[in-house]
């Protein structure tokens, strides 16, 4: 097998809070700490070899945002490294942004957004290229046309304006720009979540081709199991900053192993199944400030054991190329049942 | 059995520099007791103006200019300001996407809520806490005494909502009216709302309109489902007919373009061009442009040629299987 193009070894990403000046004061006197800090992800193993699509799947506060800003060098992580190609993707001690980092590509939720609004839509897409010295001045013009037309917009759009183009049409102009860079990874962070479902198909069609023509490797993440199905190879389930379980596309949704995969699988209202079946995981997300001892999940778990409550599980593989963090597929829970799988 | 809620021929425009925008056009539907009503639609597609004109907020320069709208018999729009001010909250209520903007962020809850009651109940302040406690207990909250005390910024999203549900709930009104009331939430807590809110059909008696751009949402909660599309109701029935008999090519646009029924990898059957412009549509059958269907007949407004159960607004739609 070829040599993975993105390597994520024990990456975490922990946001700090500082107490207010007469908080602090008073955690001086009484040698108490009120710092809050959020693991935002704790601890994450991935490697993508090339051409793959992997897809991070989680709700809110899971960390799979993070993840993917940590990836493109947006945030440094606090521990661990992130490696493309051999060489990490990171800022230097200046903060200034690598030259590497330009191989790794973002494209955002909200094109209303991560569009500026007063730049013509060739110079958003030119400017990346530009800067870096990618294409000579003269070649710009023809590359921004073809860019375009890559993306199914039309040459002559190239000088309008955002406000001028539909959601659908600016997540277009977000992807042109996120190919001129010419990068070996793309992140999409939920970038078809804002989008109607017609449009989202026309988008999910346009990703998929590009996929094709350019072999692209790419971080897919998302909320939305059913699409993370259709364009994923592989997909990585995350929990309170962790990953519980990683599994090929199609065996993991043939076989979830993780109770909480399972579970949100359940939750999930697909077409067709006809009314009222629904089994919603119990419980709430626990905050990510002062997550469950044990495993973050066990509160929620129908088959949690007095095991669950104090050890973390690690992540094992039941199989070459699926992996899980739960107790039932290493050793048990410590219930008395005894529900090993 | 007397519909919770009718509404016939309601017509709602925007007066623009562009001149008259119609936004909800000549929509009729109606829901009895107990039963779930998803209405689906894209953005733009009229679905919460709909929801606006039912209540009356609609404010200038919209105006509902033709139409009635029935709770329980009686026509909202028949009545003065504060008739409907008598009718809200009592005999129907709605809950609005972001709960965030429905709650007050100073006030706790228990406050609130006991506001609530005491519009239209003159009960004591404890009396009012009580109901406010008990619809709590109804939408599936925790402790509920103890929320009552809380305010609304130390609630999750899900929670939030919870709460926005059971104000609604407050007057055991005939209809509840939500708008897209799951969208912003995770889909685990989304599923614990469906599975409330379908409970809460069942056990009261509730008329519910579910306004949602999520077919997949509506194909499992709802009894019927009234798909709609630059403002009008291009296709209704129930809910299974609908999702697995479609008629209109624009509900099997939407349907076949929802990943997940295909197989992975393949391109998605996709419904070609962007909604409308509401401002500019063209003349006759409004989704024309991008029917594979469409011929010269498409140019005249369609009639409904689908049955009464199952409508149809479609001068070639789909065989009936």
């Amino acid at each position: 097998m070829t040599d993975p193009i993105l390597k994520i070894e024990g990456v975490s990403k922990r946001f700090t809070r500082k107490p207010g000046l007469v908080v602090r004061g008073l955690d001086r006197l009484s040698g108490r700490d009120s710092t809050q800090t959020v693991h935002a992800v704790n601890d994450v193993n991935l490697s993508v070899p090339r051409g793959e699509v992997l897809g991070i799947v989680g709700e809110s506060g899971c960390g799979k945002s993070t993840l993917g800003r940590v990836v493109s060098g947006i945030y440094a992580p606090s521990e661990g490294t992130v490696t493309l190609e051999g060489q990490p993707v990171a800022r230097d001690h200046r903060g200034n942004v690598d030259k590497l980092t330009t191989r790794v590509q973002m494209i955002h939720q909200d094109p209303f957004a991560s569009l500026n609004p007063r730049m013509k839509v060739g110079e958003i897409i030119a400017e990346g290229p530009r800067i870096h010295g990618l294409i000579p001045a003269r070649e710009v013009q023809e590359r921004v046309r073809s860019l375009l037309e890559q993306v199914g917009l039309e040459g002559a759009y190239a000088n309008r304006l955002p406000h001028q183009f539909s959601g659908g049409q600016r997540q277009r102009v977000a992807i042109a720009r996120a190919l001129a860079m010419q990068p070996e990874l793309l992140v999409l962070d939920e970038a078809v979540a804002s989008l109607d479902v017609s449009i989202q198909a026309q988008v999910l069609n346009l990703f998929m081709k590009l996929r094709r023509e350019l072999d692209l490797t790419a971080l897919f993440i998302s909320h939305d199991l059913s699409v993370v199905r259709h364009v994923c190879d592989r997909v990585a389930i995350m929990y309170l900053g962790r990953v519980v379980e990683t599994a090929p596309a199609d065996e993991l949704y043939a076989k979830p192993l993780h109770p909480y995969t399972e579970a949100l699988f359940a939750s999930v209202p697909t077409l067709g199944t006809g009314r009222a079946h629904f089994h919603p995981i119990k419980g709430e997300i626990p905050s990510p400030i002062n997550p469950p001892k044990g495993c973050a999940f066990h509160p929620r778990c129908p088959l949690a054991g007095p095991r669950c409550k104090t050890e973390v599980p690690r992540l094992v593989n039941p199989k070459d190329n699926r992996s899980v963090a739960c107790h039932l597929h290493d050793g048990g829970t410590g219930a008395e049942t005894g529900a090993a799988a | 059995m007397s519909a919770a809620l009718e509404v016939r021929g309601l017509t709602t425009q925007f007066s623009t520099r562009k001149g008259a925008v119609t936004a909800v056009n000549d929509v009729s539907f109606s829901v009895q007791p107990g039963r779930i009503l998803g209405l689906v639609g894209e953005s733009g597609s009229g679905k919460s103006v709909t929801g606006f004109s039912i209540m009356g907020l609609i404010h200038a320069p919209g105006r509902i200019t033709a139409g009635e709208v029935l709770v329980q018999g009686t026509d909202m729009r028949s009545l003065s300001a504060e008739g409907r001010r008598q009718m809200r909250g009592r005999n129907i209520s709605m809950v609005f996407q972001d709960p965030m903007m429905t709650l007050n962020p100073v006030l706790r809850v228990g406050d609130q809520m006991a506001m609530a009651v005491r519009v239209h109940d003159k009960v004591s302040k404890a009396a009012a806490w009580e109901r406010a406690r008990e619809a709590l207990e109804i939408v599936g909250i925790p402790a509920p005494a103890e929320r009552l005390q809380a305010y609304p910024h130390q609630l999750s999203g899900g929670m939030r909502q919870r709460v926005a549900i059971a104000t609604a709930l407050l007057h055991r009104p005939a209809v509840i009216l939500a708008d897209e009331p799951t969208t912003a939430l995770d889909v685990s807590i989304q599923g614990q709302i469906l599975a409330e809110v379908r409970r809460l059909a069942d056990e009261t008696g509730t008329a519910i309109v579910w306004v949602t751009h999520d077919l997949a949402v509506v194909s499992s909660l709802a009894d019927d489902i009234a798909v709609m599309y630059a403002g009008r109701i291009v296709e209704s029935g129930t809910a299974e007919e609908v999702i697995a008999h479609p008629r209109h090519p624009y509900t099997r646009g939407l349907i076949d373009s929802v990943p997940g029924l295909h197989e992975p990898g393949r391109d998605l059957p996709q419904i070609p061009g962007s909604t409308p412009q509401l401002a500019n549509l063209p003349s006759g059958c409004p989704f024309r442009p991008r029917c594979p269907r469409a011929t010269d007949i498409c140019a005249t407004l369609p009639p409904n040629t689908g049955t009464e159960a199952h409508s149809v607004l479609c001068h070639h739609p789909i065989e009936a299987t």
